[in-house]
């Protein structure tokens, strides 16, 4: 059986990460070119990691299922990415950033991971602005900075609103010019189905062409997972549509454990849904918390009037408001932690409070900061006496500014000008702090292969912080991961090309064309989609933003009846040898179907409430989140047996050397 | 609402390709173009017929994956935006709407209403970088400054999502802003003074090889564009082309 060992280096926390490096083997330069490496996804986390490794000198294949790295999803990160560095002068430090990742995590992320994710961040800086990649900046020339939920400094970097667009760019400038060099071998359109082990090593991969539906074999000393995360689970989410956890789940069935996955973000600022057609759902930045204020009606009866559209949010005077985020939590105000936000919204909505006809939204309204920025600029322009009009023209220009995108993306979804009215938000499934199980190398519990990015689980505990997941991202795939697999691969110098007509690759190709097959030829009698909602459904009913055992037992049945039937009818049209995309999704819903089921296993287990995984029966008198530390201060990395919900629990117990525990509080 | 639909079905690249019409009824004014395509092959799929395929990924605008020819319009009749983004509220109850993929010489339909871009990937690989290791241990962030308005200017160029709507609009399927948005980015900024030259004439002798027409600045691109992005660009790479050929 695996044991868990998560090798983190002896020493104090601060120099955990260098004297690693001083004693890690290397690979020598002529070495590395007879190394393959085979990276699958190419956000921020592959790209980078790919980029990087062809740089050192490895022989690198990357796989994205798009027709190019640049759509990988973390394009779509819009705020903007955390680093340390105290640009601004207002306390920021290593530790500091440190501190408030483990704490926003509610202290279920390991403490070694997160230092080294702090010592990294601003060479990230550095790099993307090497890169090319255009920051925002002052008037001086110099990069600006904003704040972002659950912390006190601004170390925020961004780039307009399109953050993660200009990071994921930049690695993909630095993928082209090493493809353009023959290092990285792009395989676009591509997706891998499994991956192959020999002697227990992870040696390649099974991948599908998916314009010619060919089945490929591609071998490697060392392959890296870096897909993403499952949020597609829930069917409805802020995810791309094609994001899926096939990698991550063929090598959890494979022997890689699968960490924490009931740590799922919900974001809270969200456009709410509007209808069963619905086939995802938009994020509106948390950098609009910065300036936006969070509030529904303080009187049941204006938001019965507001549902029923007879009465309109601007006509509530101030003092029949209900900012229920300052008003709960003064000292962090709108700008709590994300869970912490989204409950409190639900909490408002379940109350009755909702402020859209299905009573599942809140307001963010932006006239505040729009009168402030006004008057700002007012006096800046040297304008007396300015009118009502020039200040509300004036801060709307500012804000325009600051997030006309977002502004703009929002319009064209609801039909509603927001710079006019409040915006109406809700939560929705954002991110996945769990993921594949990874030791301080990043490796799972496979030797050779390697989890980086969204979706492994190490760092960001049962909450993520804003802009701290395009962080992590490029720390693994720059800074980190190039590194560690080297002393990995060290020992692989003498093995030579790995042949792909072994025993090994033969049956998993053959696993993984049988599974097509019956797919073409099952002719049942439901679509893909039909399943991918039922199962979207009972996770967001039963395993959402709040939890108890009876719904989770249920789901758990309910998850395997929904599976049951799926194998039985489910109906995919078309051929195999074709361009098939009805194909693709009922491989990708067959594993979430599986992991569904394991995500409410972990939720029913883990009897505490902490971060994103919130349990009613664990609650304090004030309704707050009720962790427990002396039960559930570990990490749970599951075991597959067959069955998702027979999994094996292996406790890696967290220990908090460095920082206190204590009870999260932002009032 | 009800609609007549009438859409490009193209079984693989050999094959000649035709227009085939469906109807769809009960469409609501709230729905997305891709809600009211998914509702569509949800009921081909139901009566056995083959669902149309379309690419689409993230289905907020940024990720460029999507890319319509709807009524004549790349990304359709609103502006400012993708198909991803485009509402049915747009359109009227009787409707007929004609559906086709993106269409140039240089991006070859792999089937229906999906084409292949991979041109684009050539040229962004001819020169569309700075060459720079990633290996961190480059000097810090603010020992650049940049002013504000080229970092604005550069990031408005940024902003290209590399959808193809532009070659898709141009009379010519010229991908001169798709390239002028790279060259611009870089050109803006001190970090890409250094190799400007080698980009700017490696990234134009890429889009010529790959067949994309000439600019007779007609600007339909600039007003396609879903990021809005600037012909201003267009000049900016004619004189850095002018200034590294001479």
């Amino acid at each position: 059986m695996t044991t868990l060992n998560s090798r983190i280096p002896e020493g104090p926390i601060k120099d955990k990460w260098t004297l690693y490096k001083d004693k890690i083997n290397l690979v020598n330069p002529a070495n590395k070119r007879n190394i393959d490496i085979i990276v699958i996804g190419t956000g921020l986390a592959g790209g980078s990691a790919a980029a990087t490794l062809a740089e050192l000198g490895y022989s690198v294949k990357a796989f994205a299922y798009q027709d190019s790295p640049r759509r990988a999803h973390s394009i779509a990160a819009q705020g903007g990415i955390n680093a340390s560095k105290n640009y601004m002068g207002d306390g920021d430090s290593n530790y500091r950033l440190f501190y408030d990742t483990v704490k926003g995590g509610d202290y279920r992320s390991r403490e070694a991971n997160v230092y080294r994710l702090a010592e990294v961040s601003g060479n990230i800086i550095d790099q993307c602005v090497a890169q090319g990649v255009p920051f925002a900046r002052d008037y001086g020339g110099l990069l600006d900075n904003r704040s972002f939920g659950g912390v006190l400094v601004s170390r925020t970097f961004y780039a307009k609103g399109q953050t993660g667009q200009q990071l994921l760019l930049g690695a993909y400038s630095a993928m082209n010019r090493q493809i353009a060099r023959g290092k990285i071998e792009m395989f676009n359109r591509h997706e891998m189905l499994d991956v192959v082990k020999i002697d227990g090593k992870a040696r390649g991969i099974i991948a599908r062409n998916l314009i010619t539906g060919e089945i490929e074999r591609h071998s490697a000393h060392a392959v890296v997972i870096a897909t993403g995360g499952y949020g597609n689970v829930y069917f409805l989410s802020t995810n791309a549509m094609g994001s899926n956890a096939t990698a991550a789940w063929k090598i959890h069935k494979k022997g890689a454990f699968f960490a924490n996955p009931c740590f799922t973000q919900i974001h809270p600022t969200c456009i709410p849904r509007s209808g069963d057609y619905q086939s995802k759902l938009t994020l509106m930045s948390e950098s609009l918390r910065n300036d936006g204020r969070i509030w529904v009606p303080a009187k049941l009866e204006d938001a019965k009037a507001i549902q029923q559209k007879k009465l309109k949010p601007i006509q509530i005077a101030e003092e029949n408001r209900d900012y229920f985020l300052e008003r709960r939590y003064p000292a962090f105000g709108n700008l709590v932690p994300r869970d912490v936000a989204s409950r409190a919204a639900k909490e408002r909505c379940d109350a009755g409070f909702g402020v859209n006809a299905t009573g599942e939204a809140v307001y963010l309204d932006f006239a505040t900061a729009i009168k402030r920025y006004g008057t700002e600029q007012a006096k800046i322009h040297n304008i007396n006496n300015p009118s009502t009009e020039k200040i509300t023209q004036l801060g709307e220009a500012v804000i325009e500014e600051k997030y006309g995108n977002l502004f703009q993306m929002y319009e064209k979804i609801i039909d509603e000008n927001p710079y006019k009215t409040p915006m109406m938000i809700y939560p929705a499934t954002h991110y996945t702090m769990g993921g594949v199980w990874v030791d301080y190398n990043l490796m799972t519990t496979v030797p050779g292969l390697y989890c980086i990015g969204e979706a492994n689980f190490s760092d960001h505990g049962a909450n993520r912080l804003g802009a701290s997941a395009l962080m992590q991202g490029l720390a693994d795939g720059y800074f980190v991961l190039p590194y560690t697999i080297g002393d990995y691969l060290a020992d692989d110098i003498r093995t030579g090309k790995i042949r792909t007509d072994s025993p090994e690759f033969d049956e998993a190709e053959k696993s993984v064309k049988s599974q097509l097959e019956f797919f073409i030829n099952n002719k049942g009698t439901h679509t893909v989609d039909y399943y991918h909602k039922r199962l979207g459904q009972v996770m967001w009913d039963k395993v959402g933003m709040a939890r108890n055992e009876k719904g989770l037992k249920e789901a758990i049945i309910e998850i395997q009846e929904i599976r049951e039937d799926f194998w039985k009818n489910v109906k995919v049209p078309g051929s195999l040898n074709e361009f098939n995309q009805e194909l693709e999704k009922a491989g990708r819903v067959a594993d979430f179907l599986e992991l569904g089921e394991l995500f409410a296993k972990d939720a029913l287990e883990r009897e505490e409430s902490c971060g994103g995984h919130f349990r009613e029966e664990h609650i304090t008198d004030d309704g707050e989140a009720k962790r427990d530390d002396v039960n559930f201060a570990y990490v749970a990395a599951w075991e597959y047996t067959g069955k998702p919900s027979e999994a094996i629990l292996h406790k890696e117990e967290l220990q908090f050397k460095d920082i206190e525990l204590k009870t999260r509080s932002y009032k | 609402m009800n609609l007549t639909l009438k859409i490009w079905r193209q079984k693989g690249p050999q094959d000649k390709g035709r227009m085939v019409e469906y109807k769809v009824t009960d469409i609501s004014e709230h729905m997305s173009f891709l809600e009211m395509m998914d509702v569509l092959n949800e009921s081909l799929v139901a009566k056995d017929e083959e669902p149309i395929a379309f690419d689409h990924d993230c289905r907020e605008g940024i990720c460029g994956m999507c890319s319509l020819q709807i009524n004549g319009e790349a990304h359709g009749p609103d502006r400012g935006i993708t198909t991803c983004q485009l509402h049915m509220r747009m359109f009227k109850d009787g409707d007929t709407i004609f559906i086709e993929p993106f269409r140039a010489n240089a991006f070859p339909v792999i089937k229906d209403l999906v084409v292949d871009r991979m041109a684009f990937e050539r040229i962004q690989q001819a020169g569309g970088y700075i060459s720079v290791n990633t290996s961190g241990n480059t000097q810090d962030a603010n020992s650049i400054p940049i002013s504000k308005q080229n970092a604005d200017l550069s990031m408005d160029a940024a902003s290209c999502i590399g959808c193809g709507a532009c070659v898709a609009s141009c009379k010519n399927s010229s991908a001169m802003l798709f390239v002028a948005a790279k060259v611009s980015q870089y050109a803006l900024l001190p970090q890409g003074k250094i190799e400007a030259k080698d980009r700017v004439k490696n990234m134009v002798m890429q889009m010529d090889l790959e067949g994309f027409g000439n600019c007779t600045n007609t600007g339909a691109c600039e007003i396609e564009c879903p990021k809005g992005i600037s012909i201003e660009n267009i000049a900016r790479l004619n004189r850095e082309y002018l200034a590294a050929t001479i």
